[in-house]
């Protein structure tokens, strides 16, 4: 089992011409995802890497039955993009691109509503079910399939959550990069709740990151939602304030947003708290036994 | 992106939202020359820099003569205006602002943001203006209040009503003031706006609500479809290495201590910080190289960690995904050779390729130490600042 994705899944990608979108479309392709399509508006009718192209979303999943899309979309198409892959009726949108307005993305959200799908992204590695299913730019080898679900705000940092719980021998169900962006797609509290009512994932490894209050809320979920444990890590102790946060965003957050308010409300969840990126596994590991 | 308070206050009157009249000026001449133009008996000349906390800092300062005009003028520019937000080297002043005092019955605080809980473009509103938000929401959260908009409805009028209410208007005053709300909005989404604040907006002794400051921010991702917003760009407030980097397409942040990364992805960028942070060492910066570094990428971020006189060792920590750590090792191999480098590097690889990359590292018969993991890496990372 895993969760969103597995070796069924069938995707399409969004932008597959372009010199991202071909890249790790075949990197995909050779881990053996299932990219059943591509979508170039102007290029239907032609085939890319071996894979037909579509004009539009519609077209692709309906002649192809894809259920999930891939976007390389560049930035300023992106937000277009992905209500399209809305629209044409897919269960999950992996939005990889990043520097989409914030305008943007205020819009997405809103209209994502009027459907029945979930949005992953964007600026994100993507998600992976090891052996399976990869969607995103991650390094695929370094996974194996186990028993820990991540979940992460950051792709390297995802990598090395990744690389150390392989390195031990536990290995992962499904590792999904949420991305760095404010207004996103699936939040913390969507993934775990996935990763609970997964019977083969025993334990969480949760990568976050200053800013906003997803962490926050994410602890108050875990302590009276999960069952399962949690180990988690905050970046960005270090880093100076004011940089990069406006000033009137520090007043929404009210104290909140900072590393040090986000460990102090995971520890307070109960949540198995590491100073250190290099403890994330070594303390999953000995959570679990 | 920020702006000014002059190019706020004239793209506020574009917009058609209320703001006293003023003239920005480059010399001591040109404000005695501004403060004419604009008559009356009271002036405010103040400093246009990118840092808030400026009267406090002797930034902003009321004239009532053109003679005080052309002295405050002269003591502001050309020099560099510390302020608390505005980091210890200060701001320099190239421009001051040459306003008509204004008549002030009541101080009020307006701003719009993306509220990211709600994700929807939010006004926080609070009676107690003029002073530090910051400090009112630390010490009186209750006198501050937001309100979302959704953007499919748009600004709706129940909206500014509360607005109105809340900040204690009359009718006559709220009729302007729901007028200036909408402008404002429109302002924001159209410009791509990060963040609005007006701090104060007023009440003059004759009843109307005026902007009697502006602060504008940019949101950077949109600025490719903002292009007359970017030629407002004032290098000159920006920090020279954050600005050299980011001509590199390197993500950089200047801070205080001796140890110098440079990590591929941000969030493993913050992680080697705290990393260095908990092992009794201090980081020189935070430098993000990107998924996608090329061997010359790094060259030129050793360049610039090399361009800060305080740093006594490197560290370099890369998770090779996408990015081979061979490449990422020629690329040190390189930047080594060609800058120069006199403080010790600690080198941690991993990832694509890593065998080969940090055999290139040993080979290449440079002084590189390598770490075998994150905890190890930032341990002699601290040892090497620590020695030197």
């Amino acid at each position: 089992m895993s969760v969103l994705v597995g070796k069924d899944s069938k995707i399409v990608c969004q932008g597959i011409t372009g010199n991202q979108g071909s890249f790790h479309a075949e990197q995909c392709v050779d881990y053996g995802t299932r990219v059943v399509a591509g979508v170039t508006p102007s290029r239907g009718g032609q085939e890319h890497l071996g894979i037909p192209v579509f004009d539009t979303m519609r077209e692709a999943v309906r002649e192809t039955g894809a259920d999930v899309s891939m976007i390389y979309v560049p930035a300023p198409f992106a937000a277009d993009a992905i209500l399209e892959a809305a629209d044409s009726g897919v269960d999950l949108i992996v939005c990889i691109t990043e520097g989409i307005p914030v305008l943007d993305m205020v819009k997405v959200k809103a209209a994502l509503k009027d459907h029945d799908c979930r949005l992953i992204g964007p600026n994100c590695p993507g998600i992976i079910t090891p052996d399976e299913c990869k969607i995103g730019i991650m390094p695929g080898f370094i996974h194996k399939k186990g028993r820990v679900g991540v979940v992460s705000r950051s792709g390297t940092l995802t990598y090395e959550a990744v690389y150390q719980t392989t390195q031990n021998g536990l290995g992962q169900t499904t590792c999904i990069g949420i991305g760095g962006d404010p207004v996103r797609g699936m939040d913390f509290i969507d993934c775990l709740e996935l990763f609970q009512a997964d019977p083969d994932t025993d334990g969480v490894v949760m990568v976050g990151e200053i800013g906003g209050t997803d962490e926050e809320a994410a602890a108050e979920y875990i302590q009276s939602e999960l069952t399962k444990p949690v180990v988690a890590y905050i970046a960005g102790v270090t880093a100076p304030p004011g940089k990069r946060m406006g000033h009137a965003g520090a007043i929404v957050a009210g104290g909140k947003g900072t590393a040090e308010a986000k460990f102090l409300a995971l520890d307070a969840a109960g949540v198995a708290t590491v100073r250190s990126p290099a403890e994330l596994g070594s303390r999953m590991l000995e959570l679990l036994g | 992106m920020n702006l000014h308070e002059y190019q706020a206050k004239r793209l506020f009157a574009d917009y058609g939202i209320p703001v006293p009249e003023g003239r920005p000026a480059r010399s001591a001449d040109e404000a005695v020359a501004a403060a004419t133009a604009l008559g009356g008996e009271l002036w405010v000349v103040k400093a246009q820099v990118h840092a808030g906390g400026r009267g406090k800092a002797g930034g902003v300062k009321l004239a009532q003569s053109a003679d005080q005009v052309r002295q405050y003028a002269d003591a502001m520019l050309g020099t560099r205006l510390v302020t608390q937000q505005s980091g210890g080297e200060g701001l320099p002043v190239n421009v001051v602002y040459v306003e008509a005092g204004s008549d002030i019955d009541r101080e009020l605080y307006l701003s719009m943001l993306v509220d990211r809980e709600v994700s929807k473009v939010s006004f926080i509103a609070s009676a107690a203006g003029g002073m530090d938000i910051e400090q009112v929401a630390a010490d009186t959260p209750e006198k501050i209040f937001t309100v979302a908009v959704s953007p499919s409805a748009g600004l709706m009028d129940f909206q500014t009503r509360q607005l109105a209410y809340g900040l204690g208007l009359d009718k006559p005053q709220s009729r302007q003031f729901a007028d200036l709300v909408r402008r404002l909005y429109q302002l924001y989404l159209e410009c791509d706006a990060s963040l609005v604040e007006v701090n104060p907006l007023i009440v003059t002794k004759d009843g109307d609500v005026v902007a009697l400051d502006a602060k504008i921010n940019i949101e950077e991702n949109a600025l490719f479809r903002q292009p007359e917003l970017l030629e407002l760009r004032d290098t000159s407030q920006e920090d020279p290495m954050e600005r050299e980097a980011a001509e590199h397409d390197l993500n950089y942040v200047s801070l205080d201590g001796d140890i110098a990364c440079m990590v591929n992805g941000a969030g493993l960028a913050m992680a080697t910080m705290d990393l260095i942070k908990l092992h009794g060492g201090d980081p020189a910066n935070f430098l993000d190289v990107g998924g996608g570094a090329t061997s010359e990428r790094v060259a030129e971020a050793f360049k610039l960690i090399l361009s800060n006189d305080s740093v006594k060792a490197i560290l370099v920590n890369i998770f090779g995904g996408i990015v081979r750590c061979d490449l990422i090792a020629q690329g040190v191999v390189s930047a080594v050779k060609e800058v120069g480098v006199n403080v010790p590097v600690v080198v941690r690889l991993e990832g694509t390729n890593v065998r080969k990359g940090k055999e290139l590292l040993r080979s290449s018969g440079l002084d590189i130490v390598t770490a075998n993991d994150l905890t190890d890496a930032a341990k002699k990372a601290v040892a090497a600042a620590v020695s030197a």
